[in-house]
């Protein structure tokens, strides 16, 4: 028996060998493949950008990807898009693989914030630009990338913060605050926990009582609201980290028999289609918004960073906030 | 005094104490924490509390892990279920979005035939890999986890489909008998799948398979074809699992469906005692780890664990039970105690870890 054991796992391991082995030999042809293409096309003049995009999450991260695909079009930019599908693995062998490739500028949207000073390092080294988007990354090397362009998620935090710090301003007693945080060790999840916390500081009375990880899913929110609701009887405000979280914490709200919006106010962070529907019907109560739509101030830096002119180290997207009647208002002409 | 202490070897010797063991641990490590806990209350004419929310989560973990023991069994493994769940629940949403009522039972019945007759194929396709054409079960089942989650995102188109189908939100989060819809389908498949197994002589022929596939077809059992049918019947049970995620949020998201579900529920077989060669499988057992993941993660929300510590803290938990739960390991601890000793020790050990 424990022979016959051995033998599978050894015949195993060999097979994962051989498909490990499999599928880096068919990603090196998919390589010299599009490198040509990229060579020739330089002959051109036209800019290459190699793009890793962290995946299809939301409606959010899929705006993200039209608005770059569309504008780099607008801008006669050829996009080598990649999508890491949330495995930084795979986002740095994109980037590895656009070094290979030697496009022009290579730009980003990393899936976690730490771990890239190697492949950025080879960036720099292979003299590629790099431009980040959406999130940072934590390396203290910042001649590692030429700007970052994306929210300020801090700022998103703290105006979603501000906002409640203003409407509870008459409270006397203590407000019990619960918090869905995003994917741990995700830039928007640690820096939207900072921002909100700097702001509701103004006020004593203003409390997080629990706060965990949803995973930025409606599954994950929901499962941790059901459990926030039964370990806690008084819950005033809910801050979600984002749209979908708070979705699917109003389905654990209204099953534990209270009413969304009113009973527990509720302050997320996106501004997707779904989520500004929920604001609109009275569900949610206040959305700072997260604009994906950067292509256009994207393809402008990268055209910058390709001539050599100087760029600014930090470019914030333009963004707003949404109460109940903005909502309304702005829905009918929601483009995600 | 000996006979006693048979008898007290003979319970602790059963395989599924030691995981009953931690689930009784963890949950009174719960109790512990918050006294309500356990607490159950009827609200809206059915049950209400975390333990009935354990109930309904594990349900989806409950039916992959079933499929997943049969598939271990055979000395297989199944790596593509997570994907096939989010097939499967992508297309059934899918469909009913497009319906001009959504609530009609009829076309909620429709979607879901459609989806699991997808599943078959799916699970098909699988068999006829590993079975038919002989590829390593982990390499077959690898092709379809990726790109099964490709082919989701494609029936999606990447976005989140939200649905508003009272009948199909009932598989995920409806009720029968004050019973959550999904735990009580997930015992009824329990229930068949065991009863086809250990009341036939099938599940002897399943493991008969996993022992030595070419020792069986010699003794005339048809291996090829048992083979190739757990594979189809842990992808209708990831299906189903599909439908009661997509069900509990009312809607497909083609990324987050099932993600790790495979790995969970290959954590749920072994930790009910079946062993990865194949050639034995434990369903109870199988249960009994899934209420235990579940319960795991309920724990980490319902006490408030940090999140940056709550998978260390899963970690030290699954570490725990696999040794506690390994002969070999408790042989070696008991041998350090002074004789008589009866082996409690184990026991104590794991209740210091549990609430760290």
């Amino acid at each position: 028996m424990r022979k016959t054991g051995t033998t599978i796992t050894r015949r195993g391991f060999g097979a994962i060998l051989a498909a490990g082995l499999m599928a880096t030999s068919l990603a090196a042809c998919g390589n010299s493949d599009t490198g040509s293409e990229a060579g020739d096309s330089k002959g051109d003049g036209q800019i290459v950008l190699g793009f890793s995009q962290v995946g299809a999450e939301s409606g959010w991260r899929t705006a993200n990807t039209n608005s770059i695909k569309e504008s780099a079009e607008k801008a006669g930019i050829k996009l080598q898009f990649d999508d890491a599908q949330q495995k930084q693995e795979n986002q740095i062998k994109a980037i590895r693989n656009f070094i290979q490739q030697k496009v022009d500028v290579i730009a980003f949207s990393p899936v976690v914030e730490s771990g890239w000073d190697t492949v950025l390092k080879e960036a720099k080294d292979a003299k590629i630009p790099v431009i980040l988007t959406d999130r940072a990354v934590d390396s203290a090397d910042k001649s590692l990338y030429k700007t970052f362009i994306g929210s300020d998620f801090v700022k998103e935090g703290r105006l979603a913060g501000e906002w409640l710090v203003e409407q509870k301003k008459a409270a006397t007693g203590p407000v019990n605050i619960v918090e869905l945080q995003g994917t741990t060790g995700s830039a928007p999840a640690n820096d939207r926990k900072k921002g909100f916390a700097e702001a509701i500081a103004a006020n004593p009375n203003l409390k997080v009582v629990a706060s965990q990880s949803g995973d930025f899913t409606r599954a994950g929110g929901k499962q941790v609201m059901e459990q926030f609701l039964k370990a806690n009887p008084k819950i005033d405000v809910l801050f979600a980290h984002n749209d979908d979280m708070g979705l699917g914490a109003l389905e654990a709200i209204t099953a534990a028999g209270k009413v969304p919006g009113k009973d527990i106010t509720i302050i997320t962070i996106d501004a997707v289609k779904d989520g500004m529907q929920a604001l609109a019907d009275g569900k949610f109560n206040f959305i700072a918004e997260c604009s994906p739509l950067l292509g256009d101030q994207l393809m402008d830096l990268v055209k910058k960073v390709k001539a050599g002119e100087e760029v600014p180290a930090r470019v914030e997207t333009q963004e707003t906030t949404f109460t109940q009647e903005q909502a309304k208002a702005a829905l009918p002409t929601r483009k995600y | 005094m000996s006979t006693a202490r048979t008898r007290l070897a003979g319970v602790t010797g059963h395989r599924l104490f030691w995981p009953l063991v931690v689930l009784v641990v963890l949950l009174a490590a719960n109790t512990v924490y918050r006294p309500s806990f356990l607490s159950v209350e009827l609200k809206n004419g059915h049950l209400y509390g975390s333990l009935i929310d354990i109930l309904r989560l594990s349900a989806p973990l409950i039916l992959v892990a079933l499929g997943m023991s049969l598939v271990i069994a055979t000395g297989g493994i199944d790596l593509s279920v997570g994907s096939v769940a989010a097939v499967c629940g992508a297309i059934a949403c899918l469909y009913i979005s497009e319906q001009p009522d959504q609530n009609s039972l009829g076309g909620v019945l429709t979607a879901v035939a459609i989806a699991f007759g997808i599943a078959l194929l799916l699970g098909a396709w699988n068999g006829i890999l590993v079975a038919g054409i002989g590829i390593q079960p982990i390499i077959a089942t690898l092709i379809l986890m990726v790109a099964g989650r490709g082919l989701a995102q494609l029936v999606t188109s990447g976005q989140i489909i939200t649905i508003n189908s009272e009948p199909y939100k009932t598989i995920g989060v409806g009720h029968l008998l004050t019973l959550p819809f999904a735990i009580i389908i997930a015992l009824a498949v329990t229930l068949v799948v065991a009863l086809l197994t250990r009341r036939t002589a099938l599940g002897m022929i399943i493991e008969a398979v996993g022992g030595n596939a070419e020792a069986s077809r010699l003794a005339g059992v048809r291996s090829r074809r048992i083979t190739f049918l757990v594979y189809v019947v842990s992808a209708a049970c990831a299906a189903v699992a599909g439908f009661m995620m997509t069900a509990n949020v009312s809607s497909a998201d083609g990324n987050a469906v099932g993600l790790w579900v495979e790995l969970d529920a290959i954590l749920a077989v072994v930790i009910g005692g079946t062993s990865l060669v194949g050639g034995r499988f434990y369903l109870s057992g199988t249960i009994v780890g899934a209420l235990i993941i579940q319960t795991l993660t309920t724990s980490v929300y319902a006490m408030n664990i940090d999140p940056q510590t709550a998978l260390l803290f899963k970690a030290v938990v699954v570490i725990a039970v696999c040794l506690i739960q390994a002969p070999a390991f408790r042989a070696r601890f008991r041998r350090r105690q002074a004789p008589g000793v009866p082996p409690a020790a184990p026991v104590e050990k794991q209740k210091e870890q549990v609430p760290a």
